[in-house]
Formats: structure tokens, sequence, C-alpha cells
């Protein structure tokens, strides 16, 4: 991968002097049509349009179709295509030693509501600062369309057997375990994706964004719950979004009532415009409410369903120097010479703490 | 009577969760303190209370600390297991009990001193649960005074220990003396006496994982991710510590580390990878259930080239086994961890100052090698006091391993992560954040070329796995080498590892008292070093002592070495129980074609 040249005359540049072929990655192996190569278009375009500096961001990733479209993204930032199910703890790991990385991750529905469940609970319970999005097409594509764990009760494979287990919610169970930014859009709507991945990269905490993502080879047939005819059917937006970076000094005007703002710590703002009712997305208990009516009326809401920009993170919680700690020289890590001693003195006089067995 | 100076054990039997375990460390350390060298093992069951536990303190003043297989001195304070703790007890020992405890008589050639503990505590607190704590001090008194340790010495140790609990102290205190002025109105006859030498100036106590988490501190660890698992918990703890306190500025209180307490062992190696890979010094520490969960991860490692360290204190397998007993089951596990080929440099360390050097030992070597790494430690020398010299402080800067920066970079007309560009199987890394966009690349645990690229290609494959072999190969002689004790005219050759060290130091004493002439020499590492070869060929025959079932260094050395493979015999302690010198001794003179001498280890 080559470095980042000057653009061609003509070319838009972006806050950091970067064109939107910049962002790229290599070709995608995807089946032409896949929701995923949209949500990668999306990611490139969002990232471009946000000014993300691709030395500054390390893409994360399972196993699965969806964990393969970070090699197709972002083709200047590092990648870490982890095992089956457990990026979010890579992540995890990533963000202790260099705090100063914004980290990106791609999961599906296998990947992250079956194998990997534990991992994604744990790393929004400690409120790890990432975005995680789940490419969600209620199928193991890779396996050739196996029932994932977030296949809708009712949805049918390709052979006509339907599934009879409880879907996994996964933005209900995110906003259950405190997560500050949930939301849920589809592969199709680009104009509400992206503005949601700009919020998101803005946002202190673990994000998270599942994107119903329809698989055209194994779940695109009718009885699937998550075909295109079937999502664009059911899609019920909460609101219209539009995402104000702290970087653009834009006066947004608005008829009072039809609007809310909401602000990112970074000064950035979101807008969401309201549409049939008015969706106040800071109310964990309604937006859970919202989503279990959607469910028993078979629609497919999305949007922005929760959000808090104010939660205790993962960093908070460690409160790490400012520096990253895989940058830190010897001398802040090795303590000195008396340091030893006075511990050699505790244990020759009895002093230490001596053991940890029973007894 | 023949007297027996600083040559005993003590076993002290206890209920778990009984306090016990100040009053074990008070004996154990005024006895050191009279400059007697001595060493002590817990042996204590899965269970926070109520259970028996057992703690054993060899006197030896020729310096021998590994446990001895027979006790001398027996200090009853569980009615539970009063009576099969009696029984074991052989002709000329002690049997010290609280008097409230029945057993059945035993042979007037015992001598059973019994001690009125409940009359003894009541001057001493009204408060009963008091009482049942401190009641373990009236023993501490008592073995003093029968066993001719010095009062002020106990005091002194227990001032140690609970110095900063004034109220503590003074009731632990008056129960040591109410055991020492018991003992003295009330004296008897025995063979069993400490006498004060010279031999522990400056020594210090401590146990394996303490030492292993001071030397990853010094080390430079910045990050930790671990899952609690007996017996490693105390390593983390430890760490954790030590970190709390001097690695976090106390103005500010920003720290130069982060600790996270994963979900399961698989989350806790993943956030090793993850920080690793974006440059940081990441440990874990673990037991065999823990490894076993791990296994993916580590092929990742392996195949991605991502250094890790993981500490695995090993307890007792299969399975859940004995969680709180000792053993070297896991060597051949460790080694090569992961499906398809993989192998993984393995150290292990044989004291608590190898604990301390190996924790810096292995940063270097995993981050020079890109490799996950195992050091294998066991629950006898994690978890038990050990004496030792005091540590020394980090005479080397680290090494962090090849790691390209952006001026590097600049410099080479193209980045291949996974190239052997220096011919020794190990490639350049860069790490995330690097400005360079030439440093890019991508991490994966599938099919990769030299420049990092997806490949299902057979020969691009081929040269990666080559290069990983190659790799292994040149490790044999970067990992710590063996330690080897030779003797001139030796017919027998001793081969050992990890925490069996102390046994055999005293086995091959004992086996040259019975004519067995025997160079020994302790593996340190895998892959095996050359000289490990060597040695295993010079001698007619080849003992390898190991604490598992299996013989499992025995397979792998024969495996690598196989024209010895006839010579090359196994001589196993797997029952839990820290090895002996006595089992040792049995066991190669067996093979000898010879019998034990009775009475030989006195």
């Amino acid at each position: 991968m080559s470095a980042p040249t000057t653009p061609p005359a003509g070319q838009p540049v972006n806050r950091v002097g970067l064109t939107r072929a910049d962002y790229d990655g290599s070709k995608t192996t995807l089946c032409p049509g896949c929701g995923h190569n949209a949500i990668t278009g999306g990611i490139i375009q969002a990232a471009w349009e946000a000014g993300l500096e691709p030395h500054r961001v390390a893409k994360l990733s399972g196993i699965g179709c969806s964990s393969k479209t970070p090699a197709y993204f972002l083709g200047h930032s590092h990648g870490f295509n982890a095992v089956h199910g457990r990026m979010p703890s890579i992540a995890t790991g990533v963000s202790m030693a260099n705090r100063e990385l914004l980290l990106l991750g791609v999961s599906g529905d296998g990947d992250t509501a079956s194998i990997g469940i534990g991992q994604f609970m744990h790393m929004i319970r400690r409120n790890v600062p990432a975005i995680y999005i789940v490419e969600n097409n209620g199928v193991y594509g890779l396996t050739k369309g196996q029932f994932s764990a977030t296949a809708d009760l009712g949805s049918t494979r390709k052979s006509g057997e339907a599934n009879r287990l409880m879907p996994v919610d996964l933005c209900a169970l995110a906003i259950e375990l405190g997560c500050g930014f949930v939301a849920r859009s589809f592969s199709g709507d680009q104009k509400q994706l992206r503005p949601l991945l700009k919020a998101a990269f803005a946002h202190k905490g673990t994000a998270i964004i599942d994107v119903i993502s329809p698989c055209v080879t194994f779940a695109d047939h009718e009885g699937s719950t998550k075909s295109y005819a079937a999502v664009k059917e059911h899609d019920a937006p909460l609101h219209d979004i539009d995402y104000v970076p702290y970087f653009e000094d834009l006066t947004v005007d608005y008829e009072p009532g039809t609007t809310r703002e909401v602000d990112m710590p970074d000064g950035s703002r979101i807008f969401l415009k309201k549409l049939d009712t008015d969706y106040d997305p800071t109310d964990a208990k309604k937006a859970w409410a919202v989503i279990h009516e959607a469910r028993a009326e078979q629609k497919l809401i999305t949007g922005l369903l929760y959000v808090n920009p104010k939660t205790h993170t993962f960093h908070d919680e460690l409160r790490m120097v400012d520096a990253p700690l895989a940058t830190l020289p010897l001398e802040q890590v090795r303590p000195p010479q008396r340091v030893l001693e006075e511990v050699m003195r505790s244990f020759a006089e009895g002093s230490a703490p001596v053991g940890a067995g029973g007894g | 009577m023949k007297s027996v100076v600083n040559d005993f054990s003590i076993h002290v039997a206890t209920v778990n969760g009984s306090g016990s375990q100040t009053a074990n460390n008070v004996l154990l350390r005024s006895i050191m303190q009279m400059g007697v060298p001595v060493s002590g093992k817990n042996l204590f069951p899965s269970n926070i209370a109520g259970l028996p536990t057992w703690f054993t303190i060899r006197v030896n003043e020729d310096g021998y600390i590994a446990r001895h297989a027979r006790n001398d001195v027996l200090v009853v304070m569980n009615p539970e297991t009063a009576a099969t703790d009696v029984a074991a007890m052989g002709p000329g020992s002690l049997i010290i009990a609280n008097d409230s405890i029945k057993f059945p008589d035993v042979p007037e050639d015992r001598t059973v001193y019994r001690v009125p503990m409940a009359k003894l505590m009541e001057p001493i607190t009204n408060d009963v649960k008091l009482r049942r704590l401190v009641v373990n001090m009236i023993y501490v008194g008592i073995a003093g005074q029968l066993l001719g340790i010095e009062q002020a010495e106990v005091e002194k140790a227990l001032h140690a220990q609970l110095g900063k609990k004034p109220k503590a102290l003074a009731l632990n205190a008056a129960a040591v003396k109410a055991g020492y002025d018991h003992a003295a109105a009330n004296p008897v006859a025995l063979p069993f006496k400490v006498e004060r030498r010279n031999l522990t100036g400056g020594k210090i106590l401590i146990d394996g994982n303490t030492s292993a988490a001071l030397g990853s501190m010094f080390a430079g660890v910045t990050v930790v991710a671990w899952y609690p698992i007996t017996p490693s918990s105390s390593l983390i703890e430890a760490l954790i510590g030590y970190l709390e306190r001097y690695r976090r500025d106390e103005k500010s209180g920003k720290a130069t580390f982060a600790v996270v307490q994963a979900e399961d062992e698989i989350a806790a190696i993943g956030n090793v990878l993850g920080a690793s890979w974006a440059g940081a010094r990441a440990m874990t520490a673990t037991s065999g259930p823990g490894i076993s969960l791990m296994a993916e991860f580590f092929g990742y490692g392996y195949y991605a080239e991502i250094p890790a360290v993981v500490w695995d204190i090993q307890r007792v397998g299969p399975s859940t086994g004995l969680p709180t007993r000792t053993m070297q089951g896991d060597l051949s596990f460790a080694w090569g961890l992961s499906h398809g080929d993989t192998s993984f440099p393995v150290l292990l360390p044989g004291s608590v100052t190898e604990c301390y050097e190996f924790a810096g030992t292995a940063f270097d070597l995993a981050e020079r090698l890109q490799m996950p790494l195992l050091v294998l430690s066991d629950l006898d020398l994690g978890m038990n006091n050990w004496m030792s010299d005091p540590f020394e402080y980090p005479a080397q800067p680290w090494d962090r391993g090849k790691v390209l920066d952006e001026a590097a970079l600049d410099k080479i007309d193209q980045f291949q992560r996974y190239g052997d560009v220096d011919g020794d199987g190990i490639p350049w890394r860069t790490l995330p954040g690097n400005r360079n966009a030439k440093g890019t690349y991508f991490t994966r645990g599938s099919g990769h070329d030299e420049l990092a690229r997806y490949t299902e290609n057979t020969a691009a494959y081929v040269r990666g796995m080559d290069r990983l072999k190659k790799k292994m190969e040149n490790a044999r002689a970067l990992m710590p080498q063996p330690e080897r004790l030779d003797t001139p005219g030796a017919e027998v050759g001793l081969i050992a590892y990890g925490s069996s060290h102390w046994a055999l130091l005293e086995a091959r004493d004992l086996l040259a008292k019975q004519g067995v002439k025997a160079s020994y020499l302790r593996v340190r590492a895998l892959p095996l070093a050359q000289s490990v070869h060597e040695f295993a060929r010079k001698y007619p025959r080849v003992y390898v002592v190991e604490q598992n079932r299996d013989g499992q260094l025995r397979e792998k050395l024969i495996t690598e070495v196989p024209d010895v493979a006839a010579r090359v015999h196994s001589v196993l302690h797997y029952d839990g129980l820290p090895i002996d010198a006595q089992s040792v001794v049995d066991g190669v003179l067996a093979h000898e074609g010879r019998t034990v001498t009775e009475g030989a280890t006195r």
C-alpha cells in the first residue's frame, strides 16, 4: 500500500488534505449486491467527510463476510482481522495500549450475537472507546446460509425452513448494558447511515451501530425478514439525521419543536428531525420500549435509538497518562533502583505481605 | 537420645481459614532469623474456610529447601484429620496437640505433648472469634520453647507482620508468651533443636508469583489482562499492588499502566494480543484451564507474529483436577498449543529469582521473536515461600525487537511485514499510529504473503511456514541456556526443570553418598538448547525427572534425539505434592538396579 500522494488537480480534498480515494481499500471479494459493500462505501464516505487521519484509525474485525470488509476501506490504516467472535477483546487491548487511536470495528450477526456475544457484552460494559458496526443479515454467509441468532421469528431459509428461536436484539442488549450510543440502520439508507457513522466517530465510549445488510445469496428471498424487499417495506425511521462536525461552523435553522439537538463532547452536533412522532433518544427506557413495540408490529425502526454522550468510559476508569502506553520510554515504566531496594528490604524483614495461599 | 540439630520438619495441621497462616509464617521467619535455612510449604484445599490445611516447615542447615517427605514434629489443631495425621508420625517424633482434640493412642516411642490451649487463651481475650484466630500463636510459643527458637526472634517476626496493627500485635504476642511460659513450666526431653547459625544473612523470603510480579513491573509492563484462577491470581494481584504503588503518579493520579480483569481467558489473551500489536508490553497469567481456552488465539499470534507473555502457574490437571496442588503437566501442551503446525517458546523458571528475572526475559524474547511465549511456573514455586538472595536491579535496558518507525520506513523502498529481510526468520513490524503510510498493513490469521496480502497461493503458504520454523530453530540459541553441574567420572546424567531443581540438588548429594555419581542439567527453556542434546548423548544412563505422569520432557527429548531413547528414563512424581529428594533417589536407584538403603537420608 503506497502513501497518500498529492491529490490530482480538481479532486476535492477534506480538512486533512486527503481525497476520497485516499480512504479506499482493496477491491471487495463479496457477492455483487451484498449489503456489506454499501456499508463499506458509507464508511469510506463518512471517514473522508469527517476528515479522519488514516494513521490514527485501527480497523478491527472478527470472522465472517462482514469481517472481511476492513480490507476494503481505509487502506492507509492498520487493520486487525481477529479470530471468530473475539474482535472486542482485541479492541480492548488496543485501546489500552494506544488511547489515541480511533477504533473502527466491523462484525457480523454470527460473529457478534453467537460466538462473540460474551465479548460484545463485556466490551459494552467496560465502555471501551470504539465504533462497533454489526453488518446484520440474519444468516451465516460464508458457511452457506445457516440461521444466525439475529434471525427473526418465522423468517425462512432458502429451503423454506422457518426460524423458531427468539432473536437476539443487539440494540436492546446494548442499551441494557449501558451503551452510550446505540443506532440501527439499513445498508440501503446511506443518507441515514453516514451521519450516524460520523456521530459515532465523535462518541467517547462504545458506539454500536446495528446495520441491517441483506445477504443477496442466502437471505434475499420471499420469507426472509432481512431481504431488500422486506427491509424496504418495514423500515420505519425514527427521524431524519443531520450531523455537523465541530470543525464546521454552521448555523442550523430549524422550526422550533421540529428538531432535537444532541451535543457531542468534541463540539459536534447531531440534529434529529422529527418524523411521525417526537422521539427522545436520551431516554433508555423509552428506547427499549420502542424496540419491543416495533418487533411486535414487525417494523424495522432505524435511527439513533439511544445516546448519552457523557458516559463513564474505559479510559476514565483506567486513568492512564496522556501519552499512549505503547509509546512510553523505559525510564517511565521501570521504577528506579531504590524502589527495588525498598521492596527487597520488606521481604528480608518480613514486613511484606507474605504468601497468598489458604490457611 | 541423639540430638537432631537444625535438620527436621514441622508439620502443622489446621483448618482452612482459621488464621494459621500468620502463625506459620512467624514460625518460619523466626527460624530463618536465627540464621538457619528454612522452607515452607502450604498444602491447602480448594476451599475458603473449613477444610483441612497443612503447613510444613523444613529446617535444614545444609540449605536443602525442597519438601522433605518425612515429618518429625506434628502440631495437631484440626480434630477432623488428627487421627490420620498422628498415625503418619514415625518413631522418635514429637506431637504437639491442642488437648481438646481426641485421637487414638500412639506407640510410646513418640512424644505426645498436650497443651490446654483453651485455658491458656482465657486470660488473653474474651472474644470467642478472636480466641479462635489467636490460639494458633499458642502453638508457635509451645514449639518455640520446645525446639529452642529464641523468643525474641519470634516476637520480632510477629512485629514485622503485625506491627501496623497494634491491637492484633498485642493479642498475638500475649498468646506467644503464654505458649512459651507453659512449655517452660512443663519441660520435656526432646532431640529436635534449632541452634543459631549464620547462614541466612541478607536473605529474603518470597513466593514465585510475587517475584514474577516484581520482575514484570521492572520489565516495564504496561498492559495487564487477566481472569482469576488458582494458583495464578496472586501473581496479578501482587502486580496490581506494585503498579498502583509505584507506577501511578500520586499528584495527577495517572498511571503508566492499564489493567483489565477480563471476562474469561480467551478475552485475556485477546487483550494481550491487541495491546502487543499496538506496541505495549502486555501480559497475562493463568493456569492449565486458561491456556486450554487460549489455544486458538495462540495460533493466531504464532501465524500473525504478535508478541504475548503468558504465565502458566501449573496446577494438577486434567480438567479441574486438583486446583490447589502442584504439577508440571502442561509442558507438552504449551509447546504445541494450537491447531496446525505451531510451537511456542517456553521459559522454565526454577527459582523465585528466575521468576523475577524471566519476567523481563519473557518480554524481551516475545518481542524479539514476535510470538506468544509461555512461562511455566507451578503452584509450589508460585505460591510457597522460598528463601533467596535479594533480586538485582536489571542491568540491561529492554529489547523491543524489530520495529520500524517513520524514519526507518523512509529509508526503505518497500515494507515487507512478513519478509525474511535479515535471514534470521524474524520479520520487521510496524505499529498502528505510525504516520508513514508505507508501514500500513492488514493483520490476519488467514493465509498471507510477505507483504501481508491475503493469499491462498500454496508456494507463499509454504514459504511463510518454513520461515516460521527457521525463526523457532534460531530461537534455541536466544533462549536461556541450561544450567549444568558436571561431576567427574559420572555415569549418570540427571535432567530436570522448574521447581524440581531443589529436590534434584539434594538428590544428587544423596546419590553420591550411595556411590552414584551423577551430573545434573537443568533445562530452562524450550526449544531445547543444543547442549541438552549433547548432555543426553554423553551419559550411559540419563534420568529425566518430572512432576507429571507421562514424562513430557523425556518425550520431547527423545523425539529430538531418537538415538538416545533407550538410555533415557523417566523418574516421575505426580501426586500433587511438591517433589522431594528421596523420591528422586528412589526412582534413580530403582532403574540403576539397586535398592534404597534404609535411613540413608539422615
